[in-house]
């Protein structure tokens, strides 16, 4: 058995887990504060990373200007997503909801494909691409940096609900939508700010993968990740998306190790997730975190 | 519903007049008319083709994926049952037909029904587990379905032909072959008039009420005596059963079968079909892949006009008609969504309504 080499798939693993764990704590914010399944997630994380892209190398802005810029177009907009498509899709079935967010990733994966073609464009360098050895594994700095963004953006995540006004508005909206504007918050504002906050932050996931390995369509694939993240960690509960992010992040490093070890598979990586997902559901419908519905009659 | 399209007084005092699929004289006509108008579309007339070939190979395609539609709405529209791998199931009944008719030796006229009836099984195994699940939660566990079903779908060599795709043979029965589309456009032809009855009397009886009914409200539902899971997984079968019919009518059109044309992109297209034509409705699934197949191909000819008018390069046109189609179709998806949600059977309704009222509109 190698160990070095899953020692080092682990730790990349990990790695790719916290940024799972980043955009699937946005999905989960948005599912939270206004009950809609965005499956375009990964799309806003695609945005992101191709307008910060754009901004460096087309405008020429240096990197620290361009990459606030990038972000306060995301929070402009999915509060224009939200407004415009979703408000008046307020109350419809679940399958409108989820149909018209797919609708809106079928829409911008191929407008970007479009705008900016299918190759994959490398960020021009902004940070040193050294790699550092820790106990014996190289791992990329530019990943380390990812890892630190990532925990940065959980750790502000907690600050924000647990100690802002506005986070705790949230926090009340996400129990009952009715005993919070009873109580004087605008559940306009926090629908639109939590699509707000949701992508810009995918966003920032998106120029970190851009920075690491390049912009192509293919970022969006962290999108469709983030469903077995948030199965696994629960719907409803931010800590679990977080750990449902690492926990699949874990799991791909091991089919990795598996795969080019004993089965030979090929593509076990991007199909094990669905499998975990699948396992879940089956057992445990509600995930790790999740609250479980009770229905009485 | 379209019963309440009656004029005042008309009044039905029979359980029978109301549960009619046919309610007037004229829509029986209609019907009888329609056939026959269909019947003749393939046919020569003194060497000359009656409807040109692009034509009828669209209609043809209209007809296979016409029937997925109607599965997919028995489960989505009539039962709420979200699933997001409907192309799964098509692509199961694709490679099952070719399976059974190239590696069994099963003509190809019953190897149709079988793939149907394997993909119904399949329904079976899939729709136990996803029969307790509802809303949300089912649809993730199709989305996941999806991608296992297309992974096995790309590893199962000894049934699918792993990466290199699986052939199918051109419909026979007994030496009686029929290739070539102007002949297999009866094929497809029966089929769909098969299963549009089927569905359409599906719902008359107490298993499609019991399904509205689950729909509509399931706690009343479960109330009154109506099994959940039962009907759930009935659901969930019935449509594997329309997907299979499909994906092998699709098989024996195209005569080859790969693993990568059943994507997560096709089950989209497939609800796209329903919610454009109207969740709930028989003929709206049809409306509805009308315009999902239709709408690329009159994308192209407009960008065909535009360019004819001499505006705008052509080479930056024809680059961007690919991503130009997808958009169509999601930003179709997100309009219908917001603005007719009911689809375009509840728009047909309003016109037949307009109609009936003119002049006066109230």
């Amino acid at each position: 058995m190698n160990t070095t080499l899953l020692l080092q798939l682990l730790v990349n693993g990990l790695i790719v887990g916290a940024l799972y764990g980043v955009v699937a704590m946005c999905f989960v914010l948005i599912y939270k504060a206004s009950q809609v399944v965005n499956f375009a997630q990964g799309e806003f994380v695609l945005i992101g990373a191709w307008a910060c892209w754009w901004l460096v190398t087309s405008m020429k802005l240096p990197f620290w200007l361009a990459f606030p810029v990038c972000l306060v177009f995301m929070a402009i907009l999915g509060i224009l997503v939200q407004v415009v498509v979703l408000r008046p899709l307020v109350g419809k079935p679940v399958i409108s909801i989820v149909m018209v967010t797919i609708g809106l990733s079928i829409f911008f994966q191929a407008l970007l494909k479009w705008m900016f073609g299918v190759f994959v464009q490398p960020f021009p360098q902004v940070f040193s691409t050294k790699s550092v050895e820790i106990a014996g594994l190289n791992v990329e700095s530019a990943y380390l940096m990812s890892l630190a963004i990532s925990l940065v953006i959980m750790a502000g995540f907690a600050y924000f609900f647990k100690y802002s006004r506005m986070g705790l508005a949230m926090r009340a909206t996400a129990f009952d939508q009715q005993v919070a504007q009873s109580l004087g918050i605008s559940v306009k504002q926090v629908f639109a700010l939590a699509w707000a906050i949701s992508s810009s932050v995918s966003a920032l996931a998106g120029v970190v993968v851009g920075l690491v390995s390049g912009v192509s369509a293919s970022v969006s694939s962290v999108g469709v990740k983030v469903f077995p993240a948030v199965i696994v960690g629960g719907l409803e509960s931010i800590v679990g998306a977080v750990l449902g992010g690492l926990i699949i992040g874990l799991l791909e490093g091991i089919a990795q190790f598996v795969d080019s070890e004993y089965l030979q598979f090929g593509n076990l990586i991007t199909i094990a997730p669905f499998y975990a997902m699948l396992l879940i559901l089956l057992i445990k419908p509600y995930g790790l975190f999740g609250t479980k519905n009770i229905e009485r009659v | 519903m379209a019963g309440s399209m009656r004029p005042a007084g008309d009044f039905r005092t029979t359980y029978q007049a109301d549960h009619t699929i046919f309610p007037t004289r004229w829509s029986r006509l209609f019907l009888v008319f329609g056939l026959i108008l269909l019947c003749v579309l393939p046919l020569q007339i003194g060497g000359q083709n009656l409807v040109a070939s692009s034509w009828l190979s669209l209609i043809i395609q209209i007809a296979i994926y016409g029937i997925g539609a109607l599965g997919l709405n028995i489960l989505v529209g009539f039962t709420g049952q979200i699933s997001l791998g409907h192309a799964a199931f098509f692509g199961f009944g694709a490679f099952a037909s070719a399976y059974i008719s190239g590696k069994l030796g099963v003509p190809v006229a019953f190897a149709i029904p079988l793939a149907g009836v394997a993909t119904a099984l399949l329904g079976l195994i899939v729709g136990l587990p996803a029969g307790r699940l509802k809303g949300l939660y089912l649809a993730i566990a199709t989305l996941a379905s999806q991608f296992v079903l297309q992974d096995f779908f790309s590893r199962a060599a000894w049934f699918t032909g792993g990466a290199a795709g699986a052939n199918a043979e051109s419909f026979n029965l007994f030496g009686l072959v029929l290739s070539g589309d102007r002949k297999y456009y009866f094929v497809v032809l029966f089929y769909l008039v098969v299963m549009y009855l089927f569905a359409a009397n599906l719902m008359r009886t107490r298993d499609g009420r019991a399904m509205v009914a689950v729909r509509d409200h399931y706690l009343s539902a479960e109330i009154m005596g109506i099994g959940l899971t039962y009907y759930r997984i009935l659901a969930f079968v019935i449509s594997s059963f329309y997907a299979g019919i499909s994906g092998a009518l699709m098989a024996h059109y195209t005569g080859f079968v790969s693993s990568e044309a059943f994507d997560l992109l096709l089950s989209i297209n497939f609800l796209a079909m329903i919610i454009i034509g109207g969740l709930g409705s028989i003929m709206g699934s049809l409306l509805g892949t009308i315009f999902i197949i239709t709408l690329p191909e009159v994308m192209q000819a407009g960008v065909k006009f535009i360019q004819g008018l001499g505006i705008g390069t052509s080479d930056a046109f024809n680059e961007g008609l690919a991503y130009l189609k997808e958009m169509a179709i999601g930003l179709a998806i997100v309009l219908f969504l917001v603005f007719e949600p009911d689809g375009l059977a509840a728009r047909w309704r309003k016109i037949k309504a307009y109609w009936k009222l003119y002049p006066f509109s109230y």
